[in-house]
């Protein structure tokens, strides 16, 4: 394993993206940042620009006006980068899969601008935080 | 030539870059341990700061298309720059009795000099949010420079018009009314410089996405996070030399001095810990009226007490 796999183990930095989510997981993700779960003690932070972000976290169904603004944060995000897909929405539209305005789901739309993305999926309706921190720790142990 | 090498073994080594960044991710590491505490969480292992930087040290770094590519490279170099020469000189003062006359004025531009590279490197980089930043950042600096430079202003008067760091600090200036006065504001100052919570309006994260720092990503970041780290060493040190009565080399002053040093940074901690980010009217309103006032008492107080012989106004 590199020193750079295993600096970005110690220290994922994650960037929250919405890309048409009815809140419920990004309550979820924010979850994980309370005492009770602290992903701070792994060294998991939220940063506010995609420049500094190691992963991001990428809620919703891409909607059609979403997507172009999905496309160029994973641009502006520097490699090597995780995305998070998380919850039902992201993992594959989940109940709005008719819906006229959805373009996902996530992977697809970061695939067609880079085919080697590394890229993670945590389903539920929301997913608990448990599941969130579970599926980080688990994409993490296989870069 | 041997005088050459131990300057640079000054400024490399010991009390210069390598000690100063250990110590200063040893502090950022409290800062972030201590902030958890606060909010009953466990907080991030010791090390974290290091893992930080080197994660950070192998990133891609992206360089925004509009942006002027040397002064935006060339910023973070200007203001570790002038913090390691801030950091050198302090520790120099404090252990090898280096000072010279004037030293207090040289430590003031330079503690500038880290407010001025972010000014650089953000309005280099091409993005409306740093540019936000910039504006904020700018005025700041205006806001906090004139308490400051009044603040430091009693301690020179306290002790009877001296401008060596190392004469100021043989005497504890904050045992005096006026004294205490210009601590509290010259605190509330080096919160601002470190861009602490009440004033990290430049930064300002849910609203600018980090602001000043926006672009900057890999090992530019990481330059600018060693920066910061060398920042929350150098500072508090100068509070402490200036109004607390300084550092010890050895035995119990040195012990006073960390006990000094460490209730300056906690102080630090717990302001940003209880206050809500402030506007930046409301912080140039705060620097130059609310302490501008307290501070043209505490000179008028320095002065008296100087005249009549009156060591505790």
């Amino acid at each position: 394993m590199s020193w750079k796999t295993w600096s970005l183990k110690k220290s994922p930095w994650v960037f929250h993206v919405n890309t048409g989510a009815c809140n419920n997981c990004d309550i979820e993700i924010v979850d994980c940042l309370t005492p009770k779960f602290d992903v701070e003690r792994f060294g998991i932070k939220l940063v506010g620009s995609p420049r500094h972000a190691d992963a991001l976290l990428v809620t919703g169904g891409v909607t059609a006006q979403a997507a172009p603004r999905l496309r160029e944060v994973y641009r502006q995000t520097p490699k090597p980068c995780v995305v998070f897909a998380v919850g039902a929405c992201a993992c594959d539209k989940g109940i709005f899969a008719s819906g006229y305005h959805m373009v996902g789901p996530v992977d697809k739309i970061i695939r067609e601008i880079d085919p080697d993305a590394i890229i993670a999926y945590v389903p539920g309706c929301p997913p608990k935080p448990e599941a969130i921190i579970s599926g980080v720790v688990k994409a993490l142990s296989i870069l | 030539m041997s005088e050459a090498l131990q300057n640079m073994y000054w400024v490399v080594i010991f009390p210069g870059f390598l000690f100063t960044v250990v110590a200063g991710f040893l502090v950022s590491w409290l800062v972030r341990k201590v902030s958890a505490l606060v909010q009953w969480r466990v907080g991030p292992p010791l090390l974290q700061p290091f893992y930080d930087v080197i994660k950070l040290a192998g990133k891609e770094i992206l360089i925004p298309q509009n942006a002027q590519k040397t002064v935006f490279m060339a910023a973070p170099i200007i203001g570790s720059a002038g913090v390691l020469l801030l950091s050198t000189m302090l520790w120099r003062i404090t252990i090898g009795n280096s000072a010279f006359v004037g030293d207090i004025i040289v430590a003031v531009y330079l503690m500038v000099l880290p407010s001025l590279a972010l000014i650089l490197g953000s309005s280099a980089s091409a993005s409306p949010h740093a540019s936000l930043g910039t504006s904020r950042e700018m005025k700041l600096v205006i806001g906090y420079e004139l308490p400051l430079v009044l603040a430091l202003i009693v301690v020179i008067i306290k002790s009877g018009g001296q401008l060596n760091l190392a004469a100021i600090s043989e005497q504890t200036t904050a045992l005096s009314i006026s004294g205490i006065l210009a601590f509290l504001v010259s605190l509330l100052c080096i919160q601002a410089k470190l861009g602490f919570v009440p004033f990290d309006i430049a930064e300002a994260e849910t609203e600018l996405a980090s602001g000043v720092l926006i672009e900057y990503s890999g090992a530019l970041l990481a330059i600018w996070k060693i920066m910061q780290a060398m920042m929350i060493v150098a500072l508090p040190l100068f509070l402490v030399m200036v109004f607390l009565g300084g550092f010890g080399i050895s035995g119990w002053p040195l012990v006073f001095g960390i006990g000094k040093y460490v209730l300056v940074v906690v102080l630090l901690i717990l302001i940003k810990n209880t206050n809500p980010r402030l506007r930046i009217d409301q912080a140039m309103k705060f620097f130059w009226v609310h302490c501008g006032i307290i501070l043209v008492v505490a000179v008028i107080l320095a002065m008296t007490g100087n005249i009549y012989g009156i060591s505790w106004l």
